[in-house]
């Protein structure tokens, strides 16, 4: 018997979308860790300085290497080390792209409070990734 | 048999060997590709134990790594939650499409921790590392209490779903591998659920560790969700709280890729041999093992964050 027999279709939707956002992520952040580490794109901080600043607290560290905090890592996406972030924002934004997915097929069956719910945790992970509560920009 | 277990026992001694090799060295004079190296090794191996003790490498990853690695520990729980969340979003596909995770019961739980986590990572964050250490060390004790103490109910009975649980039909159905059975389940107590989750999204934020251990119980034993469908669920839980919580943590900075890759790629490739190795291998025995190297780790947070163990 088919395991997946009997589950709603939003969840197996879910499921598709996931399946291949995550993978997109991995892929991306093996390929750009890998470009890291063969010393194909030069990086913001130097590894012999990493080790020295590593043991530091966030904010003392990004003053010793002139870090950005926010979104400003994007300016920098062409470092070595800074385009790891890539494929880390593409694993913690890649929920929000199945949720949204949901959202019309909810509606269409008039469930309105699951709906409300997709759009409520895309809400709460939008602010999170926005910066505005946490200080970032 | 005995060779599996005997390799299990083997990768253990190795995990508590490397750990303890980090921990010597963390102060030395040490290229800094050991580093990145060690993290993928410890993580493996961290991987291929905690399938089979039925926790998420993130709740081993942050004590362990926090402890007897050089990093600060604003970048351990940056990593930590990229750990839980890589693994989460892994698994995922699978437990939904089995039905063994439910994307129903998940989303009012997720969207309640998810919120509650942005507060739980800004509140860690503020801390002194000195205070969270401390805590944390607290806190993975208590997870060896709960570990010990906490009985599991395979299917609970939930005689009648209430109010709420009815409004939002959260019930499902799975087919139970082990017996070939369809299994029909409905949850209750969906108030003080929620409540609950709205905690382990606090302390999810602000340690930076999958929250499985909290999950479980509370939907297995709280909402009486059958325990396969709270494992799985909870899986899918993680993968929306520790989107949140991640997200601060790139905000500030504090998330590495030379320390996050790593330990994503290690935890993730010792998962899969945990995974294969679950049906053949003797639960409790990984089960006792964990709880000794997170008791060692949890003694070691709370001793570092006191001072009595710099």
């Amino acid at each position: 018997m088919n395991p997946s027999a009997g589950q709603p279709i939003e969840q197996l939707l879910y499921a598709r979308l996931l399946d291949w956002s995550t993978r997109l992520g991995l892929v991306v952040l093996v390929v750009s860790f890998a470009a890291y580490m063969l010393g194909l794109a030069t990086p913001h901080v130097p590894l012999q300085q990493l080790v020295e600043v590593w043991s530091h607290p966030v904010g003392r560290y990004l003053e010793l290497t002139h870090s950005p905090s926010g979104w400003g890592w994007l300016a920098l996406v062409h470092r070595g080390d800074i385009a790891g972030l890539v494929g880390i924002a593409i694993l913690a934004g890649c929920s929000l792209a199945c949720l949204l997915a949901l959202v019309p097929l909810y509606l269409r069956r008039g469930d309105k409070a699951f709906a409300a719910l997709c759009l409520a945790e895309v809400a709460v992970v939008v602010v999170a990734a926005s910066g505005w509560l946490s200080g970032g920009h | 048999m005995r060779l599996q277990r005997a390799v299990l026992l083997a990768a253990g001694g190795l995990l508590v060997a490397s750990v303890a090799h980090a921990a010597d060295g963390a102060s030395g004079d040490v290229h800094w590709w050991v580093w990145p190296l060690g993290l993928f090794v410890v993580c493996f191996l961290m991987g291929i134990v905690a399938v089979p003790a039925g926790i998420g490498g993130g709740t081993l990853f942050v004590p362990i790594v926090g402890s007897f690695f050089p990093f600060h520990l604003d970048f351990v729980r940056g990593a930590g939650l990229l750990v839980a969340l890589a693994s989460a979003l892994a698994a995922g596909p699978t437990l939904l499409r089995g039905g063994l995770g439910s994307l129903r019961l998940a989303l009012p739980l997720a969207v309640l921790a998810s919120a509650s986590s942005i507060g739980g990572a800004m509140i860690g964050l503020a801390m002194p590392a000195h205070l969270v250490q401390t805590l944390l060390g607290g806190v993975v004790l208590g997870i060896v209490a709960l570990m010990l103490l906490s009985k599991k109910s395979e299917f609970p009975v939930v005689a009648r779903p209430d109010a709420l649980s009815q409004a939002l039909a959260l019930h499902g159905v799975f087919i139970d591998g082990a017996t070939g059975r369809t299994v029909h389940w409905q949850v209750h107590r969906t108030a003080p659920g929620l409540v609950t989750f709205l905690g382990i999204g606090v302390l999810a934020g602000m340690f930076g560790i999958g929250a499985g251990w909290a999950n479980v119980p509370a939907l297995n034993l709280l909402m009486g969700a059958p325990v396969k469908v709270a494992a799985g669920t909870s899986g899918l839980v993680l993968s929306l709280v520790d989107s949140s919580a991640a997200w601060v943590y790139i905000n500030r900075g504090a998330v590495l890729p030379i320390i996050a890759v790593p330990s994503v790629v290690g935890m993730m490739l010792g998962a899969r041999i945990g995974a294969r190795l679950l049906d053949v291998l003797k639960g409790s025995v990984i089960r006792h093992m964990v709880i000794a190297v997170l008791f060692f780790a949890g003694a070691r947070a709370l001793l570092k964050g006191t001072g009595i163990w710099p």
